[in-house]
């Protein structure tokens, strides 16, 4: 089956121009990467007044050329497949991710379906849900830290809290929006309020849960960079260079290697790409009838 | 004048003197005004009226769904709501067919087919699903079990829940509306179909529309309301003798009925235009 989707997918004329459209992008890079200057100095010259106003100098002017190459990112790469570390960082990541994502819909599904239902729950609930949510994970970052035992907890909560509040408004909006014939035709059918909790509002929600997760999951691969970069990478001290994959990137920073902070940017573009085609392959799974639309 | 005799015994309604008033922001609106009816156990009794003239008000009000301001309704003796106790209980002895269709996505046509009468606990899993899987055959259904109603016609759609509704073994079937989104052409074939699966489970049948043609076509009666508020304003037997098809409107008696009633639909619908009455 999983071989029947893959020669549909080599066989589908869009993935080709996906491919194309991404080789054209690196080509560009690449000699992008290997020119001196971006721009003749000669061309700049008349602009040198408003671009030295908001804080530009000329020989500080961003190029492409101080970015490292492509082939020189892959090089880096082969070589960093070999080491322990990298591997590590991957794990370190994904174990976050993953242990503050199931946290968060764990936490967050419940008590969206809660404040659904419930009124009084609403009412006592849903004022410090509002005056919390728009305070950024990030925000949490040395709160936190003080707060949970170990570094280890501090970053997983920090990733719960960015999944978590996403998952609990879609999961409220959708059971809050499933229209109100089904309610009625259910009672009409003589439904108890159980039957309705389960077989009304639960799939109606469903759809809703999936998109809530898909987002929530990106954004915990946001946070957990960032929090690995702030934390200076968890239990880093104890196991080497495995402080996740935002550590990786930053002790590349420190550590001169600019190819490295590349490899680890595109390693975390793959696992948010994966992780999300994961979950929207689990939610067409639990979805079966939206395909009919 | 009554209508024509049924063999029916259960489903009779009565209406009585029922009125109900919004009174939501300061502004009391009156939607139904003192309006009785009594619908015969078996009767097609078709309710015209223009859009937003009050009656899925009054049919909301037969299904439990919203409560009256005064007056009652009586069925097959049984009160179902009062000036005392304004909100009938839903039940499966009137099951409403709504405007847009209120199949469950998530669930296939079979699964929607069951769902009543094993949440009454009336029928075993099994059994309900041959008696669905007899019932959907019956509608000419066969096939479209395991589909979702996302995957069917519009036309479908609605016969698969015509189905649900009499699996419920019900009194009355309260449909408001249900063909509105139809084309002209599939609506004629869904009135056939209706009138068909009528005459093999002879139910009560309150049908709420704005179309003449369709309220004369199907229906042992035809009551005319007026737009807000909405009470009876003119009640007609249609004496062409069922079984129907459709090779009725084209018949003398049937353009006959429709000048007859033409004048008086057309004025509340321009009471309802100028009134600047809400679609739907």
């Amino acid at each position: 089956m999983i071989a029947g989707r893959l020669a549909t997918i080599v066989t589908d004329r869009s993935f080709w121009r996906g491919v194309a459209a991404i080789l054209v992008f690196l080509i560009l890079w690449e000699i992008g990467a290997r020119s001196k200057q971006w721009m003749a100095p000669e061309f700049f010259a008349p602009f040198k007044n408003i671009l030295g106003m908001i804080g530009f100098k000329k020989d500080y002017l961003p190029w492409v050329g101080a970015i490292p190459a492509p082939s020189a990112v892959l090089a880096s790469w082969i070589q960093v497949l070999g080491q322990k570390g990298y591997w590590q960082s991957w794990y370190m990541s994904f174990f976050r991710v993953m242990g503050g994502f199931i946290a968060a819909m764990i936490i967050g599904i419940p008590f969206g379906l809660v404040l659904a239902v419930s009124r009084i729950t609403r009412w006592v609930a849903f004022p410090v849900f509002e005056v919390l949510r728009p305070i950024p994970p990030l925000a949490w970052v040395p709160a936190s830290i003080i707060f949970w035992p170990t570094q280890e907890l501090a970053i997983t909560f920090i990733t719960f809290l960015g999944a978590f509040y996403t998952i609990v408004i879609n999961v409220l909006g959708g059971a809050r929006s499933i229209d109100v014939r089904y309610f009625q035709a259910a009672q009409s059918m003589g439904s108890s309020r159980w039957d309705i909790f389960r077989r009304i509002i639960l799939p109606g929600t469903l759809p809703s849960i999936v998109v809530g997760s898909a987002v929530g999951m990106g954004i915990t691969w946001e946070v957990v960079v960032a929090a690995e970069m702030i934390s200076g990478g968890g239990a880093s001290g104890t196991i080497g260079s495995g402080g996740g994959l935002g550590f990786f990137i930053w002790n590349s920073y420190v550590g001169g290697s600019y190819e490295q902070i590349v490899v680890g940017m595109i390693s975390i573009g793959i696992a948010g790409f994966a992780s999300s085609g994961l979950l929207r392959w689990l939610g067409r799974y639990a979805t079966p009838w939206l395909k009919a639309r | 004048m009554r209508p024509p005799a049924s063999t029916s015994t259960r489903g009779h309604i009565l209406i009585e003197d029922v009125v109900k008033i919004y009174d939501s922001g300061g502004a009391a609106v009156v939607a139904v005004d003192h309006c009785t009816l009594e619908i015969e156990p078996g009767e097609i009794c078709m309710i015209v009226g223009p859009s937003g003239c009050g009656k899925t008000t009054l049919l909301n009000a037969i299904a439990g769904f919203h409560e009256i301001t005064s007056g009652r309704i009586v069925m097959d003796g049984e009160v179902l709501c009062s000036t005392e106790m304004p909100k009938s209980n839903p039940g499966p002895d009137r099951i409403v067919v709504f405007q847009n269709g209120a199949l469950f996505p998530w669930k296939s046509n079979l699964e929607n087919v069951i769902f009543g009468p094993v949440m009454q606990g009336r029928l075993m899993r099994s059994e309900a699903i041959d008696k669905g899987r007899a019932m959907l055959a019956d509608a000419g259904l066969s096939g479209v079990e395991h589909n979702y109603p996302g995957e069917m016609s519009s036309g479908v759609r609605r016969r698969v829940e015509i189905v649900r509704a009499l699996m419920n073994n019900p009194k009355a079937l309260l449909l408001d509306e249900p063909y509105r989104a139809l084309d002209s052409l599939t609506k004629s074939v869904m009135h056939e179909a209706l009138l068909e699966i009528y005459y093999k489970n002879k139910v009560t049948i309150f049908f709420i529309t704005h179309d003449l043609e369709e309220a004369i076509f199907l229906g042992h009666r035809v009551v005319i309301m007026t737009t807000r508020p909405c009470k009876p304003k003119k009640m007609l037997t249609v004496d062409i003798p069922h079984p129907r098809d459709y090779s009725v409107l084209t018949s003398k008696r049937f353009r006959e009925l429709i000048e007859e009633t033409n004048d008086a639909v057309h004025e509340e619908a321009l009471k309802a235009f100028q009134a600047g009455e809400k679609e739907g």
